[in-house]
């Protein structure tokens, strides 16, 4: 690659070093520059792994690792959680009829009931979720299929979407506000939840639906089109989603501000999972002014308006309630794990003291290989 | 310069007609204008992508950037390869650019030369590409030739001239060239604008010593030879000017035709890489098909029932077809594995290693202002694998300069045997002195007499006289320089000559004799003779030669003076010296006439001309009465027996090769340390016919196998000496696997009278059977075979001209500073180059699988883990330059250190540090570490949520997690790795880490997303994950994980088995350790 072996100019004048064929010089020294660069003697840190060294590494992450372990079970295992499945799959189950008969086409919505009960009172802010199972949200065509433009309020992405959008760009010659497969499979399912007091009489949870996306998405990334402060006439000339009961405009009836693209649980669902399996904010309960429990223990009953077909894919669907600490929900895994590092780093340390003592004494008096 | 080359068949044979532009364009020649640049503006970017493109791995990206323009393919967006590839082949653009710049400035220098043409009768001057074949151009003293031109007339008498070749054959001695009687006289301008002879002569070739053609001028012929050639590159001397008709132009100029690209040599290294690479491909056709095959599952499981949410793309129908597009999706994704930066990379690196060679300030010579340089940038690390070199003996480990040290004159040895000049800088002609010699000399002994003026007379040397009885000599080798020196020092001063005469001045008196013939020296012939008629008339013969072609050629009657002389000669070659025979003839008027006759026909002759002057030499060069002897001392270099020493002690076996007799060869030998008394055995093979050497080689064998059957090792150390002629029947097939066997349980190998082709033989022979690196080093036009078929051919910068040092790769001035070379600077590229390759296939493994982990999880849909931009950047930005960082300036030990503990080269020998064991362990580490990058974030992130109760598991946190994790996983293991850290490594390692933190939230930043909402949609994902405190624990976890291994085996490796380097290493940080330094210097330093 670098090696031709003649050059014009070895015809001209002696053969002259790599670098200097400048002018006519004289008898100059092509002495090398003696800089510590050029002679690689630049002064340099030159680090060894000795047992001074790597043994306390060892120790110290040991001793790091161990405490924030226990800090970290000890947090999780305090957090309060509670999962129910109302997908529908068990004949027994309250959703069955609902799941079984689910069709694309009925407008009228199945509601059903699942009871359960709380063996514990949850404390602070409770978290309401919902859970899916086997829904693939990370998969390569339904992550793109999304006009982020569009969805950011851009006008001309919102009457000529991204061709990611394909096949739902398009209904019936008009486009969809929002395109695409992730805006098409909102989850639209229901969910209330009532406590079931004492004298059998249902009291409805108060929950809010403010505050679950998001701040960027919810003020940056996604904003509504056009200076109308009325929705339906922004989103005039575009098509809801095929999939879709409602249009985007109407996706909030309560709340004005909580629709168009900036409606919060549109957000939490557009923000795609990593995994199969996955939890999404719904609600939060806020916690009580007085010292009662957000959720006493007790029985509960949750309400379903059951819109959202997984059944046919394998899928489950699940209401999850937690509390939350510094470090988020209830993560057992990680507090396990920082405690099995650091005792096996701490384990190790011990091993290698020992190996390192016992090859110490045979060496002085034993070989050195070549 | 617009150069135009027309485009004919191959030449049958050449007409040229002085004067006559019409008539020699017909043939359409090639002008004088030369093109050694490759491109110009328009052609630059066709041309050299063209060129780029054939690399395999910049094809393979090319085609990877097709693939990704298919929609249903593309799981990456376009730039994510363009952008690297771009990069990779703009560097390599800039670089050939500017060697092509600088191409163009020497081809425009050179074209726009003027040279003086005469053209219709008046001189006129024009530009060299303007000359045209045919032409008769005039050139001046100290001027470059144009073009391969006749030589019409001189300003000199007899039609001579002086020429210096140094540009073509590195010879820096001036050579003499006469045109043709005929032509002798045309002198003036207007004569030879009438000339209009015609020239036909062999097609443009590369041979620059021959040349064979014929005059038609005026009804005659005239036969031309290449001592009427002036080729292109000469430069005219001492003469004040000549004409010349020029016969090739431009390319095709003997000079032009010699050009031709040198063979490519390649490092083991190199082919490693390349057959990892490959499997690294099918390594990735694998993982793809593997991924097809899940894919296809999940599609006709999952997908298919899916599809009322994600309905499949309107080509695909079917699982199958899906699957094949997904396997094409991941080829792309997972394309990382084959790194395009790496042949960049590794580029730059041994570009680096090379300046610091040519930077070195201890391989520079201060007496002959010369540092050492490396010609070939891309061989460095093979400088850390030698096991063979093969040494040239004279001017590569002594340093060639001849002094003349003793003699034999007709039985008589002269010569101060113990005479040691006390001050070892006194001038060589003054180290002999004999008072018997001169005695001799003055009472006027006719052999003393005869032996000297032999001295003087039969040799090729030039004079040049500046001022009267100011002579300067200027001799084709230093040897016959030394000889002629020594007759003038004893009164037999050569003065001068010209093609027909020599003048010397014997004893004070002047004297002419007339140079009837002169029988050249040449590698077969071994000897030269002159003949020549002393101004009484008498002719005689004057030979000198090597001995054993001299002793046959004798006339047997004084058998007694014959072995006298021998025993000298052995006496001699045994002290290390060079020796000579000298031997006359008288030759009869009607001898010289007949052999005269027979020597002008085969001089004529077309077809084998040397061999059939050959012949005529051999036959008048019979019968000769013997005169004596010379002997030549060549000192050692300084530094030689040192140097031997200690790169054996390095493990690497030197062969000497050397031409010359056996006798000085083993002297050599002893004095340079290869060989000592201590030895057990130096064997000794000089059979002259395959039976006798192949029962020579049996009978060591047998001997070595009696040592070896008690303990099966060789115990004691061996020498083997082998002459040319055995060497020769060594070399035959059959031959050379016993030969091969013997040599190389030896410790030493000497093989003297041997050819330039046998040196190169012996290299190949090795190379072919064992698989070692070998280096050659030399500094002669007879070393350069042998340079150009070893492994690394390094040339000696000495006095034998630069032939050698224009086929090397690597060149210095000293013979010891190879030590140096290969110890320091070889051992460092190959431990550089190593790391950096392991770590380079580790990061990018550890990079690329985590996406093959994620493919389980996303339906096989070829959905990438990190951001595009990520994936983009990764390779070129944010694990890049801490690597190079490591690869140019990384030292385990410092440098005086591996030249104190030579056993510190033995793992470049045994290929340890870079084989298929430590790619399979790099990858196999990057591959752990791809599942600690997937798995734990996986685990901890699956339920995590913010501190705001938000899940953390979106994609695009997820996607930023494992980024970070990974930039400081691997950037934690290059701090591992790096050894040395000099100010660079801090910068490149924490300023990649920083460029790292600062791009991404660039690039998650709301600017950028107001601008381009569909680019950038990963908006305050930087800020919004990584102030998770969640996030944090989960690299920390991750990084400790990956780390914690690696650091627990390097540990246990250093403590249990430390490599002597690690030994070393502490050694620097533990000097007071008296136990270790006193064991490593009892076993590794020798003095």
């Amino acid at each position: 690659m670098m090696a031709s072996s003649y050059n014009a100019k070895e015809e001209d004048g002696h053969h002259s070093g790599s670098s200097s064929h400048g002018g006519p010089g004289a008898i100059k020294s092509k002495k090398p520059d003696n800089t510590a660069f050029k002679q690689q003697r630049l002064p340099a840190w030159q680090p060894i792994l000795t047992a001074g060294t790597v043994l306390p590494a060892f120790f110290v992450i040991g001793l790091i690792f161990i405490p924030i372990g226990i800090g970290l079970f000890v947090t999780s295992n305090n957090i309060k959680e509670f999962e129910i499945d109302y997908t529908g799959v068990e004949i027994d189950s309250p959703c069955y009829i609902c799941a079984k008969n689910f069709s694309w086409n009925s407008t009228t919505s199945c509601v059903c009931s699942v009871n359960f009960t709380l063996d514990q009172p949850f404390e602070s802010n409770v978290y309401m979720y919902y859970g899916l199972s086997n829904f693939y949200q990370n998969h390569r065509r339904y992550v793109k299929s999304r006009d982020d433009s569009q969805l950011n309020g851009v006008e001309s992405n919102l009457k000529q979407p991204s061709k990611e959008c394909e096949p739902y760009r398009t209904s019936d010659g008009l486009p969809i506000a929002p395109c695409g497969a992730i805006a098409n499979s909102l989850f639209n399912d229901t969910l209330e939840l009532f406590h079931i007091n004492q004298n059998g009489t249902k009291q409805r949870v108060n929950v809010t639906k403010k505050g679950i996306a998001w701040w960027t998405d919810k003020h940056v990334k996604f904003r509504n089109p056009g200076g109308s402060s009325n929705l339906s006439v922004a989103f005039q000339g575009t098509a809801k989603p095929v999939n879709w009961r409602k249009a985007v405009y109407d996706l909030d009836p309560e709340d004005p501000e909580n629709n168009g693209f900036i409606n919060e649980d549109f957000i939490v669902w557009m923000r795609t999972a990593a995994l199969p399996t996955f939890r999404k904010l719904y609600r939060i309960i806020q916690k009580k002014p007085n010292s009662t429990p957000t959720l006493s223990s007790g029985r509960y009953v949750m309400e379903i308006t059951y819109n959202y077909p997984v059944l046919s894919f394998d899928g489950r669907k699940r209401m999850i309630l937690s509390t939350i600490s510094w470090m988020g929900g209830k993560n057992p895994f990680l507090g396990i794990a920082y405690i099995t590092v650091g005792s096996i780093c701490f384990f190790l340390g011990v091993v290698l003291l020992v190996i390192h003592h016992k090859y110490d004494t045979r060496t002085n008096s034993a070989e050195i290989p070549n | 310069v617009v150069c135009f080359f027309p485009f004919v068949s191959p030449e049958e044979e050449r007409k040229v007609k002085a004067n006559d532009r019409e008539y020699n364009e017909k043939f359409q020649y090639a002008s004088n204008c030369i093109v050694t640049s490759k491109y110009n503006i328009v052609t630059f970017l066709p041309v050299n992508l063209f060129e780029q493109f054939q690399e395999v791995a910049n094809t393979y990206f090319l085609f990877l950037l097709i693939l990704q323009l298919i929609p249903q393919i593309s799981s990456l967006s376009w730039f994510t390869t363009i952008v690297p590839l771009a990069l990779v082949l703009s560097i390599t653009a800039v670089k050939d650019a500017t060697d092509d710049y600088f191409r163009h400035k020497s081809d425009n220098q050179v074209n726009n030369r003027e040279s003086q043409v005469l053209i219709r009768g008046s001189l006129q001057n024009e530009k060299w590409m303007n000359v045209r074949v045919g032409d008769i151009i005039k050139l001046e003293n100290n001027q470059f030739v144009a073009a391969d031109v006749l030589l019409l007339s001189t300003s000199e008498p007899h039609g001579l001239c002086y020429i210096e070749t140094a540009e073509l054959d590195g010879e820096t001695n001036m050579k003499v060239r006469q045109s043709i009687s005929v032509t002798a006289e045309l002198c003036d301008p207007n004569h030879l604008a009438s000339f209009d002879g015609e020239v036909m002569c062999e097609p443009p070739n590369n041979k620059l010593d021959r040349f064979c053609g014929t005059l038609y001028w005026r009804e005659k012929k005239y036969p031309l030879t290449n001592q009427n050639m002036l080729l292109r590159g000469c430069v005219l001397r001492n003469t004040e000017a000549c004409y010349g008709l020029v016969i090739f132009a431009g390319p095709d100029t003997k000079l032009m035709q010699n050009s031709g690209r040198t063979k490519f040599k390649r490092t083991s290294i190199d082919r490693l890489m390349n057959t990892l690479v490959l499997w690294i491909f099918g390594f990735l056709v694998c993982m793809g098909g593997i991924l097809a095959v899940g894919n296809a599952i999940w599609e006709k499981e999952v997908g298919f029932l899916f599809q009322s949410f994600l309905p499949w793309d309107p080509p695909v129908d079917n699982f199958l077809f899906s699957a094949f597009l997904s396997f094409w999706s991941y080829v792309i994704i997972l394309n990382t594995v084959v790194p395009i930066s790496l042949y960049v990379s590794v580029e730059v690196i041994r570009l680096g290693h090379s300046y610091f060679i040519n930077w070195d300030q201890q391989m520079f010579c201060s007496q002959c202002n010369t540092a050492a340089e490396a010609r070939t940038t891309t061989l460095n690390e093979e400088l850390g694998q030698v096991e063979y070199i093969f040494s040239d003996k004279t001017g590569t480990l002594t340093q060639n300069i001849m002094t003349f040290n003793k003699c034999s004159i007709n039985g008589q040895s002269y010569g101060m045997l113990n005479f040691t000049p006390l001050n070892p800088l006194a001038d060589p002609n003054f180290c002999f002195y004999d008072e018997k010699l001169l005695e001799s000399v003055k009472v006027g002994d006719s052999h003393t007499h005869e032996f000297f003026r032999l001295l003087s007379l039969c040799h090729t040397v030039m004079s040049e006289e500046k001022s009267e009885g100011e002579l300067v000599y200027k001799a084709q080798s230093p040897d016959e320089g030394a000889l002629v020196t020594a007759a003038r020092n004893f009164g037999f001063v050569f003065r001068s000559r010209t093609p027909g005469t020599i003048t010397t001045t014997e004893m004070g008196q002047t004297v002419t004799y007339s140079l009837l013939a002169i029988l050249d020296f040449n590698n077969i012939r071994k000897r030269m003779s002159v003949i020549v008629r002393n101004p009484e008339g008498r002719i005689r013969l004057y030979c000198k030669g090597a001995d054993t072609v001299l002793v046959e050629r004798l006339q047997p009657c004084n058998q007694e003076l014959i072995s006298i002389t021998s025993d000298h000669l052995n006496e001699y070659a045994a002290d290390g010296l060079r020796t000579l025979a000298l031997a006359y003839r008288d030759l009869s008027e009607e001898e010289w006439e007949a052999w005269s006759e027979s020597h002008r026909f085969a001089d004529k002759a077309t077809d084998c001309r040397e061999d059939r002057l050959a012949a005529t030499y051999d036959k008048i060069e019979q019968e000769m009465l013997l005169l004596g002897a010379t002997a030549i001392e060549d000192k050692l270099q300084e530094g030689v027996p040192e140097t031997i020493a200690l790169l054996s002690l390095a493990n690497i076996k030197i062969w000497v090769l050397t031409g010359d007799k056996q006798e000085t060869a083993v002297n050599i030998g002893y004095s340079c340390k290869m060989l000592t008394d201590d030895m057990t055995e130096v064997i000794i093979i000089s059979g002259h016919t395959v039976q006798s050497v192949r029962h020579e080689l049996r009978s060591v064998f047998f001997f070595f196998l009696v040592q070896i059957l008690p303990n099966l090792i060789i115990s004691g150390e061996f020498a083997l000496v082998i002459s040319g002629h055995s060497l020769a029947h060594a070399l035959e097939p059959d031959m050379e696997e016993e030969f091969l066997s013997t040599a190389c349980a030896c410790k030493a190998v000497i093989c003297c009278r041997v050819t330039p082709l046998q040196k190169a033989q012996v290299v190949e022979l090795i190379k072919k059977h064992k698989k070692a690196v070998t280096l050659a080093v030399g500094d002669g036009a007879n070393d350069v075979s042998m340079i150009k078929s070893a492994h690394i051919g390094v040339g000696i910068s000495g006095q034998e001209g630069i032939q050698a040092v224009l086929a090397s790769d690597y060149s210095f001035a000293q013979f010891r500073f190879l030590q140096r070379l290969l110890l320091v600077h070889g051992r460092w590229s190959y431990l550089r180059m190593c790391r950096f390759l392991c770590y380079f296939f580790y990061k990018n493994f550890a990079f690329t699988m985590v996406h093959f982990w994620f493919g389980f999880f996303c339906g096989f849909s070829a959905q990438t883990v990190y951001d595009q931009f990520f994936i983009t950047l990764y390779n070129i930005v944010y694990t890049s330059l801490p690597v190079l960082a490591m690869g140019m300036f990384d030292q385990d030990v410092p440098d005086q250190r591996s030249l104190e503990y030579p056993k510190l080269y033995e793992p470049g020998q045994l290929n340890l540090l870079f084989n298929k064991r430590e790619f399979f362990i790099c990858i196999t580490q990057g591959i752990y570490t791809s599942v600690v990058l997937f798995f734990v974030p996986y685990a901890v992130l699956s339920d995590a949520t913010q501190s705001n109760g938000v899940p953390l598991a979106d994609y695009q946190s997820f996607a930023v997690t494992t980024a970070t994790a990974l930039v400081i996983v691997v950037s934690v293991q290059i701090a591992l790795d790096t050894g040395f850290w000099t100010v660079f490594n801090h910068v490149f390692v924490w300023g990649s880490l920083g460029s790292f933190f600062t791009i991404m939230f660039a690039l998650h930043s709301q600017t950028l997303f107001r601008n381009l909402p569909n680019q950038f949609h990963f908006v305050g994902n930087a800020q919004n994950t990584l102030l998770q405190p969640v996030v944090w624990l989960t690299i920390a976890l991750a990084t400790a994980i990956c780390i914690v291994p690696v650091l627990a085996f390097r540990f246990l490796k250093l403590d249990l088995k430390p490599q002597l380097s690690d030994t070393v290493r502490k050694l620097k940080f533990s000097f007071y350790d008296p136990s270790v330094s006193a064991l490593l210097s009892s076993q590794c330093v020798p003095l």
